[in-house]
């Protein structure tokens, strides 16, 4: 069993007792602990099952890399799934729950799929879910979607919030093991500003538990060392340090994305629980250290066989004991330091299983001492038991498997050996290369992800770089500290790195698979990928089907592609591709590796972007009014303005034909704020405009308006709007509400990138005004009543406008008209936006006055034929289609779009044009509806003739309105075409003139 | 008549640092060829003050003028002034290609203030505001999470953020939520 | 996510604050042009694996456009001008001749 010893554990505080639950049964821990810590000091192995064969899973790992130990936590709106027992720090109360098994983690259902593993072989699904071609979405995709997923996604609303951190810093340095202190200070030394983080919640790294009875930098112990230099980097002004901070990724240019896990581990604190720190570094230093490999044998997934690493970690770390029995397999020396330190914690070592013929060097032999049996040349045949070790079978490790000997144990602690994470290094373009002598992927430092300046900004240091003992680590720490001072600008100083002292180690041996020849059988139950359910047997079957890429093996048997993104399985795999291929490991290579390092929240990538901020709203100035009135928004872009005005038990269709009615019968007042407002300025201005406008604005004479269309040089109208002209040299054009900074935009971008030399300057000032268009057959009466200007017809025609006051207060007027009935445009300023809309409201109530909202104008301008860019336009219609000809100047020479517009294809006879559509029988057409006319094309669909832009139901008619495009639209007036609905309908309706309503214009000018 | 209002009326927040609406400032964009003595009066006599280098803000006790581009200028007066200042602005550049607009009611103006300023802010602008970098003197216009705004540094704990008026409840809900309780970062 | 320092405002500015504008230097073409002409202005593009002139706008900064020497392959960045001006400055050719000799892009080299 494993259990909580009297001794060791130097991260927990034994004063204190912690509760916590897992599955619903109380369990005890300390603080200190993590949740896996605490799990096996209450003997829980068992933490979870596997994907595909529901198998026992029991912890493996002790740090980032755990492919198993995946956990529900929490609840409500603090639930969150696929959490690692391994790197979650236990808090009193923690509630956590296992995954992916039913009913029971004991006993689960899915567990069948173990037996009829040689059933489910790499690419399964793609063998087996490929006829009939009728199974695909009502047999096959539920049943894929039903066993997807591993976890349950929160249901609730998280309760928790987030944000972001824009950072600058000289120098970066990741992970706050000896290597990462090392090069944090000898980097800080120069003068350089270092910002130095560690994900998990103490520095030091593996050296406190490998390194920190036996070896010594400068004389002193390693955990001496630590908290020297610990506390020297902290005194220092230069240096930030942060602990629960991970190093996410790395990207162009020096940017780098880390992870700070601010709450996880107090959960009832203030405060954000996460936040993404955005970096800009000049430099990187990658000191992420290297992550054990396990051994691929039979059985090396039952629960209890775990990493030799995290076998001592538990115990030095924890005081924890994974197992009472504990037998190592290895093909390195590393492996006797866990013996070791688990015969000197007073527990059995059985056997120490050495694949190396030759076994190892000093540790060996200290290990002997201690009187722990040492087999050389031999491996794990198989490990015997289900949801715990009970033993194993021992076997030569150059045979086939058969077995020698057994051993009752009731835990395994494999070590293959290391790989450097490289994951930083990769993210951003840095090579790696095979280190034959370790037999495993390091940095090539010739080959380094590379910045703005053309050189290299990531650097790695120490077991990350491929420097193995103590000595060299610190050595190379120390230099990439000073290389990457150096790099940033800054002079290191002159130093020579600690001494510290050097294990004498054997060599390793690389060993794939235990045993070298293992029959079938056994290698179909060595696991590669224990999340996933990937084996040897598997990663050998796609070779044979041809997966030569180890990209393309990846994804077909998903070796690598769980939570854990292989960071145990990778090495092993495509060691095992590259035999079964016949090539060596380098000319096999890696799959990418893809930030991040390991999964972060959503939460945290969001950052403050949710609720209120999740998005920009913008606000008129009357917006609150609006709120207060019954506004139905409607969302403009980022504005938002009011679809209609709802009264109490009205609905939203009734409220806008009363709006529609009440507009034209009476008056009507629509906040038209959000409409772009552009001043243009300079001796230049009138050509300028000439160039941006389809029309001629130079010619239109101060005090008047015009209408214009603005279109890209691809001739595809962009824009229309009202321009007036205030002096010589000034003009205010306005834009459609969406367009306004988009035309803004585009005007600077000519100016700036192509006449440069013309006189002109441009400003938004679209916020600067409240804009309210005041329309219906009394609007004069009510500006009059209001008084302080003359707005006769005389005085201000229609397509004039004037400065003046109303009501007391200073404004412009425009007389322009998008509804066709008497209408004055009126700006003032924002801050007086309310107050004006106040005065009009409390003014016109005697005419019957009411506000309206965007779909009553949507209304009277389609009733009049006017035409809305996003209805009528749609990135691909030309002026021309919507029967704009009087709107494009003939006498210009140029103008952009005008040269696209001659193109073949935008003077076809045959594009849909313009039109009014009327349906026969009154009803309303369907938006977007198509035409059909006589004929199949060529895939047997019926030949398509228009489409409808805009449709509503009129009340001033009292029926259905449309607008679309034709062909040949304009020449077939009176022709009823036919509109299948999506409703199973055919709607039919007559191609009428687009103007329904007030032809001659003599509403609107009065 | 009732009087003008800012976008959000005088709105406070205390966090870990102080944001304030700051009610309705003067302000006029004035574009402009900046190298040309009369438009350098011209600022000189509305405001008092020279023009700012590049990136650069000058103060005094009632205005601003801060360099927004390399032709453009905003000048920050009492919003009480602003028409006067244009006419005067007008008349003394009449004869110069230029353009002096009031933009006074477009935008909002907010104060962040307080020993966590500079770390709130970092949370939303994609700028270095670690001391040494970033100072009183200097204008900065940049994203805030997902909006154009500006600002400068009134002393070593204060910030002036100017935005769009339309965007005014967004930014000040940003600053909000980047000030609250606990979320110190302690990192300048 | 690039840096791109501005030439107008001095700000190395994070590609967050950036537009991109597509490729630098084109010719207009407008009424009076040939169809190939008019063709290739509108829509032939370089699509290099290296050197590339490219537009940027500091959108969020200044407002003003500028144009970036920029290797597509590495990201490297010869430097950043004026977008006023039909062909890049020869100081910046010269250093994309010095740390890439023998590269070419539409008719430069």
């Amino acid at each position: 069993m494993s259990t909580r010893l009297s001794t060791h554990g130097r991260l927990i505080d034994r004063s204190q007792t912690i509760k916590f639950t897992f599955n619903g049964k109380w369990m005890r821990g300390h603080p200190g602990d993590t949740l896996a810590s605490a799990l096996l000091a209450n003997d829980q192995m068992l933490v979870g099952r596997s994907f595909k064969y529901h198998r026992p899973r029991g912890i493996v790992a002790s740090g980032a890399e755990e492919p198993n130990a995946l956990v529900n936590m929490g609840k409500g709106p603090t639930f969150e799934p696929n959490q690692r027992a391994t790197t979650t720090e236990l808090f009193d109360g923690l509630t956590a729950t296992s995954q992916n098994h039913w009913p029971s983690l004991e006993f689960d259902v899915g567990e069948i799929n173990a037996s009829l593993s040689r059933f489910l072989p790499a690419g399964f699904y793609y063998k087996t879910f490929m006829y009939p071609r009728a199974f695909w979405k009502h047999v096959y995709e539920p049943f894929i979607r039903q066993s997807a997923g591993l976890g349950q996604a929160p249901k609730d609303r998280d309760a928790d919030t987030y944000e972001h951190f824009y950072a600058f810093t000289d120098i970066l340095v990741i992970g706050g093991g000896v290597a990462g202190l090392q090069a944090a200070k000898a980097a800080a030394d120069s003068g350089a500003k270092v910002l130095l983080v560690e994900q998990s919640s103490a520095w030091g790294g593996r050296a406190m538990v490998d390194q920190v009875d036996s070896e010594t930098v400068n004389d002193t112990p390693v955990d001496k060392f630590v908290e020297e230099i610990t506390a020297e980097l902290a005194a220092m002004p230069n240096v930030t340090m942060r602990l629960r901070m991970m190093g996410a990724g790395v990207y162009d240019h020096g940017y780098v994305l880390a992870y700070e896990r601010l709450n996880d581990h107090q959960p009832d604190a203030d405060g954000p629980r996460h936040r993404l720190w955005r970096i800009r570094a000049k430099q990187t230093i990658t000191a992420t250290g290297a992550i054990e490999r396990p051994l691929s044998f039979a059985g090396n997934d039952v629960p209890g066989v775990m990493l030799a690493s995290a076998v001592r970690d538990y115990v030095v770390n924890f005081g924890v004991s994974p197992g009472d029995r504990t037998v190592i397999a290895t093909n390195n020396d590393d492996a006797y330091l866990t013996a070791i330190i688990l015969k000197k914690a007073g527990l059995d070592v059985p056997r120490i299983i050495d694949a190396r013929p030759e076994g190892g060097g000093a540790l060996m032999e200290e290990a002997k001492a201690l009187g722990i049996r040492v087999d050389l040349g031999r491996a794990i045949a198989k490990v015997k038991g289900s949801r715990r070790v009970t033993k194993v079978q021992i076997c030569n490790q150059a045979g086939e498997g058969g077995v020698l000997d057994e051993v009752a144990c009731d835990a395994v602690a494999m070590s293959g050996g290391w790989s450097p994470v490289v994951h930083l290094w990769s993210h951003c373009g840095g090579k790696l290369l095979w280190d034959e002598g370790h037999a495993m992927f390091r940095p090539d430092g010739d080959n380094p992800p590379r910045g703005a300046s053309g050189e290299g900004f990531v650097r790695c240091a120490g077991i990350a770089n491929g420097a193995m003992d103590l000595a060299a680590v610190i050595a190379d720490a120390h230099e990439a500290g000073k290389a990457a001072a150096k790099e940033a600008g800054f002079t290191p100083k002159r130093s020579k790195a600690p001494a510290a002292t050097s294990r004498a180690d054997a060599a390793l041996l690389p060993v794939w698979l235990m045993p070298q020849g293992a029959k079938t059988e056994l290698r179909a139950k060595s696991w590669l990928d224990f999340q996933n359910d990937v084996k040897v047997t598997d990663v050998q079957l796609a070779a044979r089907e041809g997966f030569e890429s180890v990209e393309h093996t990846k994804r077909y048997t998903t070796l690598g592609m769980a939570t854990d993104q292989g960071k145990l399985s990778n090495i092993n795999g495509l060691a095992i591709l590259s035999d079964a291929l016949g090539q060596p490991i380098p000319a096999t290579g890696t799959t990418t590796f893809r930030p991040p390092y390991t999964p972060i929240s959503m939460g945290a990538i969001a950052g403050e972007a949710r609720g209120e901020v999740f998005q920009p709203i913008r606000r008129t100035p009357m917006h609150d009014w609006h709120d207060a009135n019954g506004a139905d928004w409607e969302p403009v872009g980022h504005w938002r303005r009011p679809y209609a005005f709802v009264r109490p038990g009205e609905s939203v269709e009734a409220a806008v034909m009363r709006e529609v009615t009440n507009t034209r019968e009476s008056i009507g007042l629509l906040d038209a704020s959000t409409l772009g407002k552009l001043i243009v300025k300079g001796p230049d201005a009138g050509r300028f405009l000439d160039m941006l406008y389809t029309n001629m604005m130079s010619t239109l004479k101060p005090g008047r308006c015009r209408y214009g269309l603005m279109c890209t040089e691809n001739g595809f109208l962009t824009d229309d709007g009202v321009v007036a002209r205030i002096d010589e040299d000034t003009f205010l054009c306005h834009t459609t509400t969406g367009g306004a900074d988009r035309i803004h935009a585009h005007m600077e971008e000519w100016l700036q990138t192509e006449w440069w030399d013309w006189k002109v300057y441009v400003a938004n000032v679209t916020e600067q005004y409240a804009q309210v268009a005041v329309v219906g057959p009394k609007a004069r009466k009510l500006l009059e009543k209001l008084g302080g200007m003359d707005v006769s017809a005389d005085e201000l025609p229609f397509m004039g406008w004037a400065d003046g006051t109303i009501g007391g207060f200073a404004c412009r007027v425009y007389r322009i008209s998008f509804s066709g009935e008497l209408s004055f445009e009126i700006a003032v300023k924002a801050s007086d936006g309310q107050a004006f809309w106040d005065a009009l409201m409390e003014a016109g109530s005697e005419f019957g006055i009411q506000p309206y909202g965007t779909e009553c104008l949507h209304i009277m301008r389609a009733e009049k034929g006017f035409i809305m860019i996003g209805d009528e336009t749609d990135g691909t219609v030309i002026p021309q289609d919507l029967g704009l000809d009087w709107a494009i100047s003939k006498k210009k020479e140029d103008y952009l779009g005008k040269r696209a517009q001659e193109r073949s294809h935008m003077t076809d006879p045959n594009r849909w044009k313009l039109v009014g559509l009327e349906t026969v029988d009154g009803s309303v057409l369907p938006d977007g509806a198509y035409a059909v006319g006589p004929g199949k094309n060529a895939n047997g669909q019926r030949n398509m003739i228009g489409r409808v832009t805009s449709t509503y139901h009129s009340p001033t008619l009292g029926r259905g309105i449309a607008m679309g495009l034709v062909q040949h639209g304009p020449d077939r007036m009176g022709e009823v075409l036919e509109f299948p609905g999506t409703d199973g309908k055919t709607y039919k309706a007559k191609i009428v003139s687009p103007i329904f309503y007030d032809p001659e214009g003599e509403k609107q000018n009065v | 008549m009732s009087k003008p209002v800012s976008a959000l009326n005088g709105a406070q927040f205390h966090g870990i640092a102080e944001v304030r609406d700051l009610g309705l400032q003067g302000m006029i964009t004035l574009r402009g060829d900046l190298t040309k003595p009369k438009l350098k009066s011209a600022v000189k006599s509305v405001t008092g003050l020279a023009l700012p280098k590049t990136g650069g803000i000058l103060s005094d006790e009632t205005g601003s003028v801060a360099w927004m581009s390399p032709d453009e200028l905003l000048l920050l007066v009492p919003y009480a002034e602003v028409d006067a200042h244009l006419a005067t602005l007008q008349k003394d550049l009449a004869k110069e290609h230029s353009l002096a607009v009031n933009v006074s009611d477009a935008r909002a103006m907010f104060s962040l203030s307080g020993p966590k300023a500079r770390e709130v802010l970092a949370k939303l602008v994609p700028v270095d505001l670690s001391p040494g970098a970033f100072e009183p003197g200097m204008m900065r216009r940049t994203r805030m999470a997902q909006v154009a705004a500006a600002f400068w540094m009134m002393d070593e704990d204060t910030f002036h953020i100017i935005c769009f008026r339309s965007v005014a409840r967004y930014v000040f809900d940003l600053l909000t939520v980047a000030a609250q309780e606990g979320s110190e970062v302690n990192a300048f | 996510m690039l840096m791109l320092e501005c030439p107008y405002c001095g700000v190395t500015a994070d590609e967050t604050e950036l537009s991109p504008g597509g490729e630098a230097h084109l010719t207009r073409f407008g009424p009076g042009a040939s169809d190939d002409e008019f063709h290739d202005y509108l829509f032939m593009r370089e699509n290099p694996k290296g050197v590339h002139f490219e537009r940027w706008r500091h959108a969020y900064g200044c407002g003003k456009w500028f144009h970036a020497a920029r290797a597509t392959d590495t990201l490297e960045v010869f430097g950043t001008y004026p977008a006023q001006t039909t062909k890049p400055p020869q100081e910046i050719l010269d250093k994309i001749s010095a740390k890439r000799p023998g590269w070419t892009w539409r008719d430069l080299k």
